[in-house]
């Protein structure tokens, strides 16, 4: 029981120090705080304890005081306001270029997928120094996703919007991963490990598991066989928006909105291709809920970010990647 | 108060507990008094059950794994934990208690505006009281008291509805007790006095009546939407029905946070009745004090997505509630500045209410300042939904509400019985009870920053020895709660007899008989002071 004991979590990201340094400066204000107000309330039952000489000195109030001890916690929490917004806008802004990873929760497992296709189930394997972002849903009710070590929180909603958080983990190690959102009866076990190791280690790590299929060409295989090709593709009639040159850039709505065509956007048009429909273009396109698992959606989400530098419609036909099978 | 000695003269009339006799005169009771007592016995009740269920909750949490319950059971604790101690306890405590036996008194009136909707405002909470135990005793419920969509309203598979229910209809008594109390304090003051004499604890349970009217009918919306999606699967909070998830928290949160300052205000009130009292002065500041109580009421309903930081909301809303809440953190902090200015040169006796104020004023310290940390977004990040936050609220809401409801019941005991406790075993429970809440819930802020999330029934074998600490902590704030609630019950035969006044305390309550007679003034009293008048008494003593 004691082997393990510690009073401080270790700290294992890029932003831990920051929120680190907010702590101890919040645990000093409290301490300064609370020991001032006992002191002058030890201070004050001493000093003016009822005595049979001494009558109480009424006192109606002091307006200079009341402004001072108004203006200087206002003051404090302000400026700690701004502190902690800044290091929130740091963590919030996700960075643009990074290893992206689906992360998917359901009562009470986590199920995750790396960039290159292998997937792994509550356990989750990372390189050091290196960004990792993560797409996170929920196949049921609300889940979150919290590393204690990373100081990252995101809860994990159901529905056609992925939450997103990051992190750039500094330390090889293994680390406790919990659901934070309470989500029915085995809450408390929908726990996990992430593993931290150094870039050529998880290289050979991936090396060594069963090869998983490359999510681009998984997901090019899908968009023909689904036949969103029929649609999307360059020369097909253009029932649909072609689809390349498209992802990470804002696109128009049809009613006059902007949004960032990113992989919430794609995952809402597979599930409910009508919520947000791209300016110009009919509402013909079906829904593919309970046709598609995320694991589906996930390859399809690569495919169609692989399309964003290229210029160049794709090619109907037979997938020159092949699958990785 | 001309009034005072021709009442002294007739003790021998009977008082509200002599003035009628048998079941039907308590239950077909009109008088704030005898309304008081009957809520004083079921609020008692219902803490009774809620704490049994944190002893449960922390025999659990003595080791990692859940070798006492099982998960379902475990989940189920909690929630009712929950509920109880926050629905049928903490919100209606002070103010269906305390409020409705003194506010009448306090500003010399004979009954509250209302007096049958007060009577029924009982009636609406013992019936959703039973409902609520009911569907405890039909297997529970595991959502939480939170009832976070879709889990509640698609997922659970307990009595969600039910005791949904016994919450949406104990929403209406909040409601009754708000409407009433907004319209004692307007139309029944005595002649003479006017607003700036009111006493603070009328001041707070006045603030607290106007979000008890404002924000309760939002939960019981929010309630019946999730008792509509769950019963005929209309798309409200599910997303697989096409509803949003989010939304729930918005409503639910809209009520709930200004609920935790129903929860804390009228603990305000009675905190600065007993600091003037003990301390022989006026309430430092008192204009600024009474106001407070107006700002945190009004700010109160602007802060609700800081419960969301890690929702998904978006960032500006975030930065919006993050600074709105470390505004809402300034009136409280006045408070406490200037309850302890009040001890300056003040002439301070220690009985066991004072002692309790002591108490809430360090307590509710600590529990306003680790409201900063979680205001602040960037940390609410990392501790959000873990022990932190658990210990955080029950700083403010154990620690901070039931330290003043407990010292308010000690200071009016005398009143409202005619009869004293024991001063000694008062003082031990005190002690035992600030011993013990310390010691359970301090070693919870670091569990949290270390990461244990809450509402884990297993946990990591790292936490352990915290948890040991806590649960040791527990068990002496256990005893310390027990303990009252015999010697109190003991003090109503043999307690000794007290007059009117037995602290010596200024305010119209102190001058009628005690217990005090059926309509309280034979004549309205005419107010010609200030609250807090103690320079003449301590003029007079010295």
């Amino acid at each position: 029981m004691f082997e393990d004991f510690t009073l401080f979590p270790e700290a294992a990201s890029t932003v831990a120090g920051g929120i680190d340094r907010l702590y101890f400066f919040l645990i000093g204000m409290t301490t300064f705080a609370v020991a001032g107000i006992l002191s002058a309330l030890i201070l004050f039952s001493i000093r003016y304890r009822r005595r049979p000489d001494r009558a109480a000195q009424q006192i109606d109030g002091s307006v200079p005081l009341e402004i001072i001890w108004s203006a200087i916690p206002l003051a404090l929490w302000v400026f700690i306001f701004g502190w902690s917004a800044k290091l929130y806008l740091e963590i919030h802004t996700t960075p643009s270029e990074g290893m992206t990873y689906f992360v998917t929760g359901k009562q009470w497992m986590w199920k995750i997928q790396h960039p290159t296709g292998q997937r792994e189930i509550n356990t989750m394997h990372v390189p050091r120094g290196e960004v990792v972002i993560l797409k996170l849903v929920s196949e049921d009710v609300i889940h979150d996703f919290f590393v204690p070590a990373f100081r990252i929180k995101q809860d994990v909603l159901p529905g056609t919007q992925y939450t997103t958080i990051w992190f750039e983990a500094t330390k090889v190690g293994t680390y406790d991963l919990f659901c934070a959102e309470y989500c029915g009866t085995k809450h408390s076990e929908m726990i996990g490990s992430v593993v931290v190791m150094d870039p050529a280690d998880y290289q050979a790590w991936l090396d060594g598991q069963p090869a998983g299929q490359d999510p681009v060409d998984a997901g090019r295989v899908l968009f023909e066989n689904l036949r969103c090709v029929t649609c999307h593709d360059a020369g097909s009639g253009q029932r649909g928006p072609d689809l390349s040159g498209r992802f990470g850039r804002p696109t128009s709505l049809s009613d006059g909105r902007t949004v960032l065509f990113d992989e919430s956007y794609v995952r809402e048009s597979i599930l409910e291709p009508k919520r947000r429909l791209s300016a110009g273009y009919q509402p013909l396109m079906p829904t593919y809920t309970g046709q598609v698992t995320d694991t589906q959606i996930n390859q399809l989400i690569a495919y169609v970010k692989s399309l964003a530098n290229s210029d160049v419609a794709p090619k109907g036909g037979d997938a020159d990647g092949g699958n990785g099978q | 108060m001309t009034a005072a000695s021709k009442q002294h003269a007739s003790t021998k009339e009977s008082n509200y507990l002599t003035a009628g006799y048998g079941v039907r005169s308590w239950l077909l009771t009109v008088d704030h008094k005898r309304i008081a007592l009957l809520y004083l016995i079921s609020l008692t009740t219902f803490f009774s059950v809620g704490g049994l269920f944190a002893v449960l909750i922390r025999l659990e949490l003595l080791t990692p794994q859940g070798d006492l319950f099982q998960s379902e059971t475990y989940n189920k604790l909690f929630t009712m934990h929950g509920i109880f101690m926050v629905f049928f306890f903490l919100v209606p405590s002070i103010p269906a208690v305390l409020g409705n036996f003194f506010l009448p008194l306090m500003i010399g009136a004979r009954d509250v505006a209302f007096p049958k909707l007060n009577l029924l405002s009982w009636y609406v909470y013992a019936a959703g009281g039973l409902v609520t135990l009911f569907a405890m005793f039909a297997g529970g419920v595991d959502t939480g008291w939170t009832f976070y969509a879709p889990y509640s309203s698609t997922y659970a598979n307990s009595h969600v509805i039910l005791a949904a229910l016994g919450i949406f209809i104990t929403g209406f008594s909040s409601i009754l007790t708000g409407v009433n109390f907004i319209a004692t304090t307007h139309r029944m003051r005595a002649p003479g006095l006017t607003w700036m004499r009111l006493p603070l604890f009328v001041w707070a349970n006045y603030a607290t009546s106007l979000i008890m009217v404002l924000g309760t009918p939002v939960i019981a919306v929010t309630i019946l939407l999730v008792a509509i999606e769950r019963l005929l699967h209309v798309g409200i909070f599910d997303p697989a029905l096409g509803g949003d998830p989010i939304l729930f928290q918005h409503l639910f949160w809209f009520y709930s946070h200004p609920a935790v300052y129903i929860m804390i205000l009228p603990g305000m009130g009675v905190m600065s009745e007993i600091v003037a009292c003990f301390t022989r002065k006026r309430i430092f500041g008192y204009k600024i004090v009474a106001m407070s109580s107006l700002a945190i009421a009004i700010l109160g309903f602007l802060v609700w997505g800081h419960h969301m930081f890690v929702s998904g909301q978006s960032m500006y809303a975030g930065f919006v509630f993050s600074l709105l809440s470390m505004l809402v953190a300034v009136p409280s902090a006045i408070k406490v500045f200037n309850w302890t200015a009040t001890m300056y040169r003040g002439s301070i006796t220690f009985a066991t209410p004072m002692l309790y104020a002591l108490g809430f004023i360090g307590l509710f310290t600590i529990g306003g300042l680790t409201g900063i940390f979680l205001a602040a977004m960037a940390l609410d990040i990392h501790v959000h939904d873990t022990y932190f936050v658990v210990a955080h609220f029950h700083y403010v809401m154990v620690g901070g509400m039931v330290m003043a409801y407990l010292g308010g019941l000690h200071f009016y005991w005398p009143k409202m019985f005619g009869r004293m406790y024991h001063e000694g075993l008062a003082k031990v429970a005190a002690v035992m009870i600030f011993i013990g809440f310390n010691l359970t819930f301090f070693p919870q802020f670091l569990l949290g920053y270390l990461g244990m999330p809450r509402r884990y029934h297993v946990y990591d074998e790292d936490f352990q020895v915290l948890n040991v600490l806590s649960t040791a902590g527990a068990s002496v704030l256990g005893l310390g709660f027990a303990l009252p609630i015999c010697y109190l019950i003991f003090s109503l035969k043999f307690g000794k007899k007290v007059g009117d006044n037995p602290w010596d305390a200024a305010g119209l309550e102190w001058t009628i008989s005690s217990p005090p007679y059926e309509h309280n003034f034979h004549e309205i009293p005419e107010v010609t002071e200030e609250a807090y008048d103690y320079g003449k008494r301590e003029a007079a003593r010295v």
